[in-house]
């Protein structure tokens, strides 16, 4: 018993070890996001091919309420902030870029009207923030499964790359909202479908335990939000480049 | 003098835990051991499930590193159910043997009472929080996650429904899985004192059938309950197996060096499983198709991995600690021993000091600093307050013994 103690005291010095070294690195950028969250093994071909071939990337972002900002312009929110960032660093690429918000919508209602939200617009990516009401409703966490399985698939079908995004990192309703049941099933689903997972949770926590963004506090007005949207729109754009292999050849 | 003894055991030992599962395995102690002896092994292992019950219940912070989920894939809830099992089993097993299944039963009966109004109290305390929370909390980046607070808007409902145990926030799942596994103690003991392995195997049935047929509990306003009584029973069950001689019965297998080997790579496995979760630069080293099979480990329906994953802490802790370990006598151990002892009452403190250390991250500050400082000065006040409780008991049953034996049983039982 004594030496597992000892052991797991080794393991959790050098876990803060290296953890207090790593945030000695990150400390001046602000918002800055460690490269393992922005890495991903499963490739976006349809947005390598429409970057190389068309020079026109058409993205749709399906979300719930938190994929806008109430009582702000869309402007300020991460979608618009993700086309402006990727029209930044591909000058040469015509973005285009269009939301379509569910709010209050489970993963499974949303999964019924994706064929209809795709059609006629052709994506070739598509970005599905899901997961909150699910939480908020307590879904079944294996149902929520299966119906993210099946957008996804749905997506897939279409002709399009997909990227899911998870839930926001939100302490204030921790006590209330139980977030790993659904966190953990859109990484099972991001596994098994081979599609980038951009774990907007984890990123929030970085930015709160770095000191970015105090994301605890209650009273915060409506600029939190947007440098939040900001850096997140940011982190995405970069996530995308990376996942779909655009060098810096293409990006000119 | 017997009866009173008899009763101020329960009290103390059946409370809702289960930290000590590990420990209890290990308690050889199948026939009733002499009254007034205890199993310290218990009593540490389930104050030590409390206090990381109380570290996990916290935002993460540096403590957090030290709770046991974070190297396998089983966690406190697991030891706390297990040893809440053995001692429940262990404590009214005895009552049904020298009183009979009625009193017995009826005993069980107050004893879920009281857990039952520690879950309304605690309930009440969340309620007053969150209210606060709601009126005061302002933050449009959160629009969304605010709606949850809903239910404020309709007080009506909401109560009745925390009141049939339906409605509960996060972390307050535990004491209703209690509530229920304890309501099925009688019947539990009764069976088990027929045909012990029987309804073992009739638990591993119902563990069987529940993942087969998804069956749950509904939760309001939606949902499902977080720990499905249908499965974590197993647990209880297993608890309550092991201290009626089971585990007695197991041990030429616990000690055998093919389970301890077994146990040991499992769990190292299971170590390099939980390590990819936070390396993740170590993700592209689990091969595919055990990650298809392995992913999501359930925690609802106590997932077997997870089941598996305690068996072995289990019987590693029962092998190499035993009973007679002299540190478990030594002061050292004692704030979790004395937590272990009243963990009902520590049990609870967890809960309302996890709510209030919410609070003061959200309206003080929320630095690193803090939150480390909050979750060691939550356990400090559960050693605290487990001292005063001890002390207290000893003082009224000095007092009691000069009375007369009757009212001591009272006291010490209510407590």
């Amino acid at each position: 018993m004594k030496s597992v103690s000892w052991l797991r005291f080794g393991i959790a010095a050098l876990a803060v070890s290296l953890a207090a070294a790593a945030r000695a690195e990150d400390a001046p950028q602000t918002c800055e996001v460690p490269a393992y969250l922005l890495t991903t093994e499963s490739p976006l071909p349809k947005v390598a091919e429409a970057v190389k071939n068309g020079r026109t990337l058409n993205i749709l972002v399906v979300g719930s309420r938190s994929s806008a900002i109430l009582s702000a312009s869309d402007a300020n929110a991460y979608p618009a902030r993700l086309q402006a960032s990727l029209k930044d660093k591909l000058p040469a690429v015509t973005v285009n870029l269009a939301v379509e918000l569910q709010p209050k919508k489970t993963a499974e209602e949303t999964a019924g009207n994706l064929v209809k939200l795709v059609e006629g617009k052709r994506p070739n990516l598509v970005i599905w923030q899901t997961g909150t009401v699910d939480a908020m409703r307590s879904i079944d966490p294996d149902e929520f499964r299966q119906a993210v399985n099946d957008g996804v698939a749905t997506l897939q079908n279409a002709g399009a790359d997909v990227i899911l995004m998870n839930l926001q990192y939100s302490p204030r309703t921790e006590t209330l909202i139980s977030v790993p049941p659904y966190i953990d099933n859109m990484r099972v689903v991001a596994q098994q479908r081979d599609v980038p997972l951009f774990d907007r949770f984890a990123i929030m926590r970085q930015w709160n335990e770095q000191g970015d963004f105090d994301l605890f506090n209650p009273t915060h007005g409506i600029e939190l939000a947007k440098q939040v949207h900001d850096c997140l729109g940011r982190a995405l754009s970069k996530f995308i480049i990376d996942a779909a292999h655009i060098g810096p050849a293409q990006q000119n | 003098m017997a009866a009173s003894a008899i009763a101020a055991t329960p009290a103390v030992t059946s409370v809702p835990t289960a930290p000590a599962a590990s420990a209890t395995t290990a308690a050889p102690a199948i026939t009733f051991p002499a009254v007034g002896e205890r199993e310290l092994r218990l009593d540490l292992f389930r104050g030590l499930a409390l206090w990381l019950i109380f570290i996990d219940h916290l935002p993460p912070n540096i403590l957090t590193w030290f709770t046991i989920r974070n190297y396998g894939f089983s966690d406190a809830t697991e030891i706390f159910i297990f040893i809440s099992g053995y001692t429940a089993a262990f404590v009214y097993g005895r009552a049904m043997q020298d009183a009979g299944f009625v009193v017995a039963t009826a005993r069980i009966l107050r004893r879920v009472w009281q857990i039952y109004v520690a879950h309304v109290f605690l309930f009440t305390i969340f309620l007053a929080e969150i209210s606060y929370v709601a009126t005061s909390f302002e933050n449009p980046l959160y629009t969304e996650e605010m709606g949850i607070m809903d239910f404020l808007k309709q007080p009506d409902v909401t109560i009745v429904q925390a009141l049939i145990l339906r409605f509960r926030p996060v972390n307050m799942d535990v004491l209703p899985l209690y509530i229920v596994l304890m309501l099925f103690l009688p019947l539990i003991l009764w069976l088990m004192r027929w045909r012990p392995d029987l309804t073992l195997a009739l638990s591993v049935v119902l563990y069987a059938v529940t993942w087969e047929f998804d069956l749950y509990l509904s939760a309001y306003p939606n949902g499902f309950w977080a720990f499905n009584p249908f499965a974590w029973q197993l647990l209880f069950v297993f608890g309550a197996w092991c201290a009626l001689g089971g585990a007695k019965r197991m041990s030429r297998i616990l000690n055998s060096p093919i389970t301890l080997g077994l146990c040991v790579a499992y769990l190292v496995a299971a170590f390099c499983v939980t390590l990819t979760w936070y390396i993740p630069q170590l993700g592209h080293l689990m091969p595919r198709r055990i990650e298809q099979w392995m992913y999501p480990i359930d925690k609802t329906d106590l997932d077997v991995l997870r089941f598996a994953h305690f068996l072995a802490l289990a019987a590693l802790t029962v092998h190499y600690l035993r009973k007679d370990w002299p540190l478990l006598k030594s002061r050292w151990l004692r704030p979790l021993i004395v937590c272990g002892q009243h963990s009902l009452e520590i049990f609870c403190l967890g809960v309302f000091l996890a709510f209030a250390g919410h609070f003061v991250l959200a309206e003080v500050s929320g630095g690193p600093m803090m939150h480390a400082m909050i979750s060691l000065c939550g356990i400090l006040a559960m050693w605290g307050v487990a001292a005063l409780i001890s002390w207290y008991k000893r003082e009224a049953d000095k007092g009691a013994a000069r009375k007369g034996a009757r009212s001591n049983a009272d006291m010490a039982g209510g407590g």
